[in-house]
């Protein structure tokens, strides 16, 4: 109950935003806020709400888990690595063989989500493989 | 001449005789092996039917067994078929989970070069250093891997 006293706000905020199938547990200690933002912005805004509570997430009695609403109608992805290419690879996984590069800012085709980290794409050179979803901004 | 003769035809008069009242074993083992699902084998002894091998379950086993008794010629059936071992018990799942968050945990933390990532019975634990700015980003990737908790013990500048 004090961790759900102490994260009341980012609770609070959740609720304010929307975010569906929002599921607060507590277990073992570590408080657990899963749900789906409608938006990107609404998922940022949680964590700047956790931020600052906590400026470097490091209690460890937190596990913020909110992913974004995938809209199925988005079908392409812009490169947003810091500047370097983003490599796409045959499998989901970075132990697997890259099979081509889409380069940073480039607009890419998603195939398929294949889960949250990693998304089955189509480069512009029609290379087709798996990506760091991290560095895809759907749009 | 005469004698040769009878003897032939007493030989011969004695074996038919024979193969009519007993039928051969390697002719019951022939018989019986048809009549048997792959995987058993016949052998046969003086009428005397032994099956050996694997089948699927009892009821396969009492079958092939009533199969080998019907056949002419078998005195009776000594029943030595097994049942598979049952499956080794299934694998953990638990272990399954733990890989594949090991191996998403090395996936979230590739780019971040000065970041050291491990996972423990659902706990992912991050030491090393990371600047301000990409700490949200990381956290979110590794937040979304379900772990029980994270202790971040990260530097961060």
């Amino acid at each position: 109950m004090a961790l759900q006293e102490k994260y009341k706000s980012l609770i609070d905020a959740a609720a304010a935003q929307n975010i569906s199938n929002l599921q607060v547990t507590e277990q073992g200690g570590v408080l657990h806020i899963d749900g789906t933002a409608p938006s990107g912005s609404a998922k940022d805004s949680l964590w700047t709400r956790y931020g600052e509570i906590d400026p470097n997430f490091s209690s460890g009695d937190l596990v913020l888990n909110i992913n974004v609403t995938a809209d199925a109608t988005v079908t392409t992805a812009k490169v947003v690595t810091d500047s370097t290419n983003l490599n796409i690879r045959k499998g989901p996984g970075t132990d697997q063989p890259i099979v081509g590069k889409a380069a940073h800012g480039e607009t890419i085709t998603i195939v398929s989500r294949t889960n949250e980290q990693w998304w089955l794409v189509r480069s512009v050179d029609g290379e087709e493989g798996y990506a760091y979803s991290q560095y895809l901004s759907a749009e | 001449m005469k004698i040769i003769k009878l003897s032939v035809a007493a030989v011969i008069t004695l074996s038919l005789a024979l193969t009519g009242c007993a039928p051969k074993d390697a002719d019951v083992q022939a018989a019986v092996q048809l009549k048997e699902v792959p995987g058993i084998t016949v052998s046969v002894a003086a009428g005397v039917v032994t099956l050996s091998g694997t089948v699927a379950d009892e009821a396969a086993k009492a079958s092939a067994e009533e199969a080998a008794k019907g056949e002419k010629g078998v005195k009776s059936v000594v029943n030595n078929l097994m049942l598979p071992p049952p499956p080794p018990p299934a694998q953990t799942p638990v272990a399954d989970v733990m890989d594949a968050m090991g191996s998403a945990v090395k996936d979230a933390v590739k780019d971040h070069p000065t970041v050291s990532a491990s996972v423990a019975d659902g706990v992912i634990t991050l030491t090393g250093s990371i600047k301000k700015d990409k700490l949200p980003k990381l956290m979110m990737t590794i937040s979304s891997l379900k772990p029980k908790r994270i202790d971040n013990k990260l530097t961060v500048n």
